[in-house]
């Protein structure tokens, strides 16, 4: 992972709640076996529709995404994270999201930043001009207008994303500790290695 | 003495391999499932980092998403190529991932293969107070045997391969109590669309649900199994049922379950997590089994249901501006208008399947509709996708099978099927489906494709009228 502590660009206003992963990358295009080029596919359903913000040439190239509650609901598909990040999307900022879209995004660096309402419907309107400052180390996101808004963040997907930290690296650390349990748990509960049908 | 625990604190506690300072635990991982979809981007990692799979023997790989229903062996017993070449390609990767790494496989020709969420629990390999991952979202389902199961991403699919552990912050726990009866033609679909009407799609974020009360102690498996799928629908981290007869029951037998002395101690371990007198969960829903019909969605997010006694809403009835924003975008991709009845709004498909409902007992409820009744003429593509090989030689034991075929039904193989469309099952754009799979989203079953979640018996009432209908019409 690539480490990241800020995000300052312009901002697609979406605004929509409930966006769901269906939304963000279709079904059709999880029969990939790579990462890369879902750009292409992300937000297709949204972007069939004529005036959207994702072909609005004020908005072309926007880092940030801002949406309304229940952002990335449905699926697992790690899919829409990888699409968006092809599509140029560093952040995305609403009110809430689904727990399994935001472990995605921060597996891949991308930034999901939960605001209050109040503080979606006034960056929704700063958008439309100006720029959108996401700061990390400080958790806030600013506008040129002095709007200061404070966000929280779990401190240990902080520390990952601000230093790039390979989780999967960091874990196999613990690797003495997983096996300890894993002696324990075949002690107590043998039944836990399956007979293979 | 330690305080009382709830049901989920119980097996989070047993699984806490570290706890770091801010919190975060490493939760150790007792069953993984794995399927074409979300395997191949993880086996490559792992391969250009030089990793291997820790734990093969917690591994099962099953393909599901991609496969076709239509037969996959030809008259001489030779496998049928899969025409699309991406979704050959898919199934290929884990053909080839599965053996490469260890992993037991269940090929698309074995009586064993279904769905992830159907074969977990037939297998025995989902077991109570386990902790079950799987990269799709529904895997809350394997909840309906009291194990702590939910949806992962990719890259948390390569975690587990490598670590056998996730990086977790423990969720908030929260209490879906369903007291009283239900009524007739009121199955577990129904109990479950309810659910997430009162609660909204993301009334359970950042929570694991526990399903409690006499309406759940009185479900089978299957009906468990049903509501904890759709957890993830009213936006929860995982669903619970705490495990009791009904599960051991169940287990008892099954070829990956334990045997012998182990079983015992295993039904003693499992009776002991019930959720203690006097635990606190951090929120409490009551639902009255009186309040709930049989349900029907009339919109484009699974919290948008209705009895099937409904009316189309009008969008200005709700009182959230962003909602009515969403109902109004709803009504106009679903081709709707406020004030209609929904036994009004005529169906051209229909699917019965999905992790959500193709179980046996699914296709029973199905059955029992459909029996001695023709669908009717406008209904232009009606399939029944088994969940697995398994359920399928099931019903065709109790000839389920002829039941649907006679009354104009197709019979098909396993897997997700026309749930997401990733095969070629699809609904054409523009037109309806009574389905009784889990999502109505845009276009989620095809591209502008209206999709209606219902239960099974409710998908077989409309195959038969041809229109949505309270199949309480049609019970004797």
């Amino acid at each position: 992972m690539q480490p990241i502590s800020s995000v300052k660009g312009k901002a697609y206003p979406l605004g929509l709640k409930n966006v769901d992963t269906d939304i963000i990358i279709p079904a059709a295009w999880l029969k990939t076996i790579s990462r890369s080029g879902l750009g292409k596919g992300a937000f297709q359903t949204l972007r069939s529709l004529p005036g959207n913000v994702f072909d609005d040439p004020a908005y072309a190239g926007a880092p940030i995404l801002i949406a309304g509650d229940n952002f990335g609901c449905g699926s697992s598909r790690e899919h829409a994270a990888w699409a968006m990040a092809d599509l140029g999307i560093s952040a995305v900022i609403a009110p809430s999201f689904s727990d399994i879209f935001s472990g995605n995004a921060f597996k891949n660096g991308l930034l999901a930043i939960v605001l209050p309402q109040d503080a979606i419907d006034r960056l929704m309107e700063v958008a439309k001009t100006d720029d959108i400052h996401i700061d990390l180390e400080t958790q806030t996101v600013t506008t040129p207008f002095q709007d200061r808004f404070a966000f929280e963040i779990d401190p240990f997907r902080k520390h990952c994303l601000i230093n790039g930290v390979d989780e999967i690296g960091l874990t196999l650390k613990s690797s003495d500790a997983i096996s300890a349990y894993e002696n324990k748990l075949s002690a107590s509960q043998p039944w836990l290695s399956p007979n293979q049908a | 003495m330690s305080a009382p625990q709830t049901l989920y604190e119980k097996i989070w506690n047993a699984h806490v391999v570290e706890q770091r300072e801010d919190g975060t635990c490493l939760i150790f991982i007792d069953r993984h499932l794995v399927h074409e979809v979300t395997s191949p981007q993880a086996f490559e990692g792992l391969r250009v980092a030089g990793r291997r799979v820790r734990r093969p023997d917690l591994t099962l790989a099953v393909p599901d998403h991609n496969l076709p229903t239509t037969a996959r062996l030809d008259a001489n017993g030779n496998n049928i190529p899969i025409a699309d070449p991406e979704s050959a390609q898919q199934l290929e990767a884990l053909e080839r991932n599965a053996p490469e790494f260890g992993i037991a496989y269940i090929d698309a020709t074995d009586v064993k293969q279904g769905i992830v969420h159907v074969v977990g629990p037939e297998q025995g390999f989902s077991l109570p107070g386990t902790t079950i991952v799987c990269g799709d979202s529904h895997t809350a389902c394997h909840g309906g045997l009291g194990a702590l199961a939910f949806g992962i991403g990719t890259s948390e699919v390569e975690h587990v391969l490598a670590t056998q552990t996730l990086q977790l912050s423990q969720s908030k726990s929260m209490e879906v109590r369903v007291e009283g009866e239900l009524g007739p033609g009121v199955s577990a679909k129904d109990v479950v669309l309810h659910i997430t009407g009162v609660l909204g799609a993301s009334g359970g974020t950042g929570h694991v649900i526990e399903y409690t009360g006499s309406v759940i102690r009185a479900l089978s498996i299957e009906g468990r199994l049903t509501i904890s799928n759709m957890a993830i629908e009213h936006g929860a981290r995982a669903g619970l049922v705490a495990p009791d007869d009904v599960t051991f029951a169940y287990l008892k037998g099954r070829p990956m379950a334990p045997k012998g002395n182990q079983w015992d101690a295993a039904v003693a371990y499992w009776r002991s997590l019930a959720t203690d007198a006097g635990a606190v969960y951090d929120k409490v829903v009551h639902i009255n089994a009186a309040d709930i019909a049989p349900s029907v969605t009339w919109g484009t997010s699974p919290e948008d249901v209705l009895p099937i006694t409904g009316v189309v809403p009008d969008p200005s009835s709700f009182a959230d501006p962003s909602k009515q924003t969403a109902a109004q975008k709803s009504l106009d991709y679903m081709g709707l208008t406020p004030g209609t009845l929904m036994t009004d709004i005529s169906v051209e498909n229909i699917f019965i399947g999905s992790c959500t409902n193709s179980r046996i007992e699914d296709l029973r409820a199905a059955a029992a509709v459909l029996k001695g009744r023709k669908k009717a003429d406008n209904v232009k593509w009606a399939i029944v996708v088994p969940g697995s090989g398994l359920v399928k030689q099931m019903a065709e034991a109790e000839g389920l099978d002829r039941i649907f075929m006679e009354a104009g039904l197709e019979w098909r193989e396993p897997g997700c099927s026309a749930c997401l469309g990733m095969n070629p099952d699809k609904v054409p754009a523009g037109e309806r489906c009574a389905s009784t799979s889990n999502r109505n989203f845009v276009g989620r079953q095809g591209p502008g494709a209206r999709t209606h979640l219902v239960s099974p018996a409710m998908a077989a009432a409309a195959a038969v009228t041809g229109r949505l209908t309270d199949v309480r019409a049609l019970m004797d």
